[in-house]
């Protein structure tokens, strides 16, 4: 897989003026590499928190005290997971040959990154009511 | 390099006849994680608490821990696939690409089969402790 260095490239990313399409597609890939290493792992050691006892989720718990670390983490894995949710449901409809339109295209664009952060902000404010009354 | 010429197949360099296999197992599995991470996420919001009592007990039971190995595997699988993607777009060495696609696979294989193990473990025999 040589490569003549001295031949023009075709116009990469850099050519184009950014819009919605580009940036929830890149954002896409993003969240979905973090879901893919930081959620997938988080998953994990809580289902083995689980299966090996109250002293394994007790420390898992401790992370929610440090510093608000584990809010913060799991509050960028519940966003992460919607936007990736949202923007996936938008490829999905794409691969179906729909939504290609410049204005349609545009309008669902931004309505995934308005969907994650509504259900994100949904999804926390039902945690921390229940975690008020308990 | 073959430009799907004849020398170009011969060289192995052609066509393999199934690119569009990566590229539909990847929404097939999107199409599972859909729906299996919104039942866990429905699932959790009915638990009463989120002590380990409660939690072991629900994951115990056969309505939660299949639907959730069945998870894991869709999970796994997608992010395998996904990732796949980005190592090759992305790291652009032969050998580099070659390591980070061989660990990428441990990982997926490895992050499955514990998860699925530490779910049936607790579903057949409980808290260890």
């Amino acid at each position: 897989m040589s490569q003549n260095k001295s031949r023009p490239l075709s116009p990469h990313l850099g050519v184009y003026r950014w819009g919605p399409a580009m940036l929830v597609s890149i954002i896409n890939r993003v969240v979905g590499n973090a879901l893919a290493t930081v959620g997938a792992l988080a998953l994990l050691w809580w289902l083995y928190a689980i299966s090996t006892g109250p002293e394994a989720l007790d420390y898992l718990k401790s992370w929610f005290d440090f510093y608000y670390l584990g809010y913060i983490i799991l509050v960028g894995i519940t966003w992460s997971f919607f936007q990736h949710l949202f923007g996936g449901i938008r490829h999905l409809v794409m691969d179906a040959g729909a939504g290609y339109e410049l204005n349609g295209n545009k309008f669902w664009s931004m309505m995934t990154f308005v969907a994650a952060i509504s259900a994100t902000g949904l999804v926390w404010a039902y945690i921390l009511t229940s975690m008020l009354e308990a | 390099m073959g430009q799907g010429t004849g020398i170009g197949r011969v060289r192995g360099l052609g066509s393999a006849k199934h690119g569009s296999h990566h590229w539909i197992v990847q929404r097939l599995t999107a199409l599972g994680n859909l729906t299996l991470t919104l039942w866990l996420l429905f699932s959790i919001v009915t638990l009463t608490n989120f002590e380990h009592e409660t939690l072991a007990a629900w994951l115990s039971q056969i309505s939660v821990a299949v639907p959730m190995i069945l998870m894991l595997i869709s999970v796994f699988w997608h992010l395998k696939l996904g990732m796949q993607v980005m190592i090759e777009d992305y790291v652009s060495d032969t050998a580099l690409r070659l390591i980070a696609l061989t660990l990428l696979n441990f990982y997926a294989f490895g992050g499955a089969i514990f998860g699925i193990f530490i779910v049936a473990k607790l579903a057949f025999t409980g808290v260890a402790s």
